[in-house]
């Protein structure tokens, strides 16, 4: 299994989708069961973590006189 | 008064006009003049008020035209004015003479130049096509949940507002502006180079990487759209490995860029909703997913409890998996006992020996019976107490079961066992006993024997007597003797035939030499 911090939001949650359909089944040992909460749980609380994460940040590229970018400055009022 | 009628002004003679002729002669003069007109602008100022009225200027490098659409007919134009649109009006001139002003009722308005200029767009169309620089096979998926979403676009206006306000409400995202120019001069190159410059940002550098670019501008005429249908910004759309949405102009409007981006937006807006989930509905399918978890979980341990119950009802009393080896048990104690018996019954019959310890035999195979049923109740109690625990392995369980039934059998195996080593004991001490009985009774034999010897007659023989049988019995008197035809004479050796002496009186004469026995 790959680790859950490596993982998208999207394929955290695709995992946790498959995860539950597993459980519901029903065609898992009881020891795999558990394993599989154990995983669903971790895979949630991954999930939450970057929902809960969610801010706006707005910030303005900075460009060399060239074009080139050269930093980023906050944007603040739009 | 002559004076003062002197010096009439130069055209004394002409008409004196009120500012109302002279504005009806305006008004007349210029709505016959310009009756019908079309008119080649650009769109200026636009407004639409309540009323329903369209006001709006139209206007050239120099000059600048009012107009107006009225109600009823704005809502039938084929192209609704946008500033900066180049169009061509058609409608008719008139004055407004309360404010000494001229304006144009537009009746229709056209986008200009289109013909021309599609037919350019068209042929540019086709060879980037042809190029395969608008197959489907390049178009990559767009991110579920961009990390860091950069807006190529006018850093002011009401696009970046409308993308930024449309995430604020969905997903509230980091998000870099990479400023360019949207139209005239410089704005192609600017928007290529934001495309190629922010593919170029590495992963972990100073600005961050985007995952999503949207290249965004609100709607114009087609000379404003004209810098995102160069094959520069085209091309750096279509080599973009980054994905990325276009939204540029309104949703009418269609751009060369919209062909080789991602995804082509109709508004800011719907760009806005095409980079973000919406987080409440995400945190609805999290929150949903994690119920659905938890219910199958419950399911999941459910199920075995109910397993486990279902398997306890099945294997009834654990007694009953005792019950084998005790038929068993039993078939062979119930062998032993009769044929134990039997057996005693035999030797104590020959021998009459003190009586075998049957009793105690029963006594033993009893104890064993009870020890056995005890264990089955322990282990039914065992079983009990295991059962009432579900959380508690089946397979645990199954083994412990297992390892009792080894148990009750083996010690099964070893009381029959052992109840045979008693049985050869006893028929060993039989045997002994049996030996011993008929050692003793041949020695008393052998004594009766020696004393019936010493007490029979043929001892007596051997001292010099003799015994006279007759044919009638032994002949024990002489007379008898003289009766008899003929005799024999027993000796210690042997026997001999005699007759009595004829002629002799009949009373007997004492034999000579020879003594009769009685």
């Amino acid at each position: 299994m790959s680790d859950i911090n490596t993982l998208s939001f999207e394929e955290a949650m695709r995992e946790l989708e498959a995860t539950v359909g597993k459980l519901e089944t029903g065609e898992a040992t009881l020891e795999e069961s558990i394993a599989l909460y154990e995983r669903g749980a971790a895979l949630r609380a991954h999930c939450e973590a970057r929902l809960r994460e969610a801010e706006e940040r707005v910030e303005k590229i900075t460009l060399a006189a060239n074009g080139q970018p050269t930093g980023t400055e906050p944007v603040e009022g739009l | 008064m002559d004076l003062l009628e002197d010096e009439p002004g130069p055209g004394s003679n002409a008409h004196e006009f009120t500012v109302s002729e002279l504005s009806g002669a305006v008004k007349r003069s210029i709505e016959d003049q310009f009756g019908r007109v079309r008119v080649r602008a650009e769109v200026g100022r636009v407004s639409r008020p309540s009323s329903g009225h369209l006001y709006f200027d139209l206007k050239d490098d120099r000059a600048v035209l009012a107009a107006v659409t009225w109600k009823g007919q704005a809502a039938r134009l084929v192209q609704r004015p946008e500033e900066g649109m180049e169009v061509i009006a058609t409608g008719r001139l008139t004055t407004f003479p309360g404010q000494s002003k001229y304006q144009m009722i537009v009746d229709q308005i056209e986008p200009a130049g289109a013909g021309a200029l599609m037919a350019m767009l068209e042929r540019r169309r086709k060879a980037l096509a042809a190029e395969g620089l608008f197959d489907e096979a390049r178009k990559r998926p767009l991110p579920f949940l961009p990390r860091v979403i950069a807006v190529v676009t006018s850093p002011s206006g009401a696009v970046i507002r409308d993308i930024l306000h449309r995430l604020r409400d969905r997903f509230p995202s980091h998000v870099l502006i990479w400023p360019v120019a949207v139209q005239g001069e410089g704005c192609a190159q600017q928007v290529a180079a934001a495309i190629r410059g922010l593919n170029a940002l590495a992963p972990r550098g100073i600005i961050p990487r985007p995952d999503l670019i949207i290249v965004a501008r609100g709607g114009g005429s087609l000379e404003d759209l004209w810098g995102f249908n160069e094959e520069i910004v085209v091309r750096a759309a279509a080599e973009s490995t980054i994905p990325l949405i276009s939204a540029v102009g309104h949703e009418t409007d269609t751009t060369l860029i919209d062909f080789a981006s991602d995804r082509r937006a109709p508004t800011p807006t719907a760009a806005a909703e095409m980079a973000v989930p919406v987080r409440a509905d995400l945190a609805a399918r999290l929150a949903e997913t994690g119920a659905r978890m938890l219910r199958a979980n419950a399911q999941a341990i459910q199920r075995p409890r109910q397993r486990l119950r279902d398997l306890a009802r099945a294997m009834g009393r654990p007694a009953a998996l005792i019950e084998g080896p005790r038929q068993r048990l039993d078939l062979q104690g119930a062998r032993l006992e009769p044929a134990l018996r039997l057996w005693l019954q035999s030797r104590r019959n020959r021998l009459a020996l003190r009586p075998m310890p049957a009793a105690t035999l029963r006594q033993f195979m009893q104890a064993r019976r009870h020890g056995l049923d005890r264990i089955a109740v322990r282990l039914d109690q065992a079983r009990l107490r295991r059962l009432e625990r579900p959380q508690d392995r089946l397979n645990q369980l199954q083994e412990r079961l297992d390892a009792s039934l080894r148990r009750v059998t083996a010690s099964t195996h070893r009381a029959i066992a052992q109840d045979k080593m008693r049985l050869g004991d006893l028929v060993q001490r039989l045997d002994a006993a049996l030996m011993r009985a008929q050692r003793q009774r041949r020695d008393v034999l052998t004594r009766l024997d020696r004393i019936r010897q010493t007490l029979g007659y043929k001892e007596t023989l051997r001292r010099g007597f003799a015994v006279i049988h007759g044919p009638e019995g032994l002949i024990t008197s002489a007379a008898a003797a003289a009766r008899a035809p003929q005799f024999q004479i027993e000796f210690a050796d042997a026997r001999i035939e005699a007759r009595p002496a004829a002629g002799k009186s009949r009373r007997p004469a004492p034999p000579s030499g020879q003594k009769t026995l009685l």
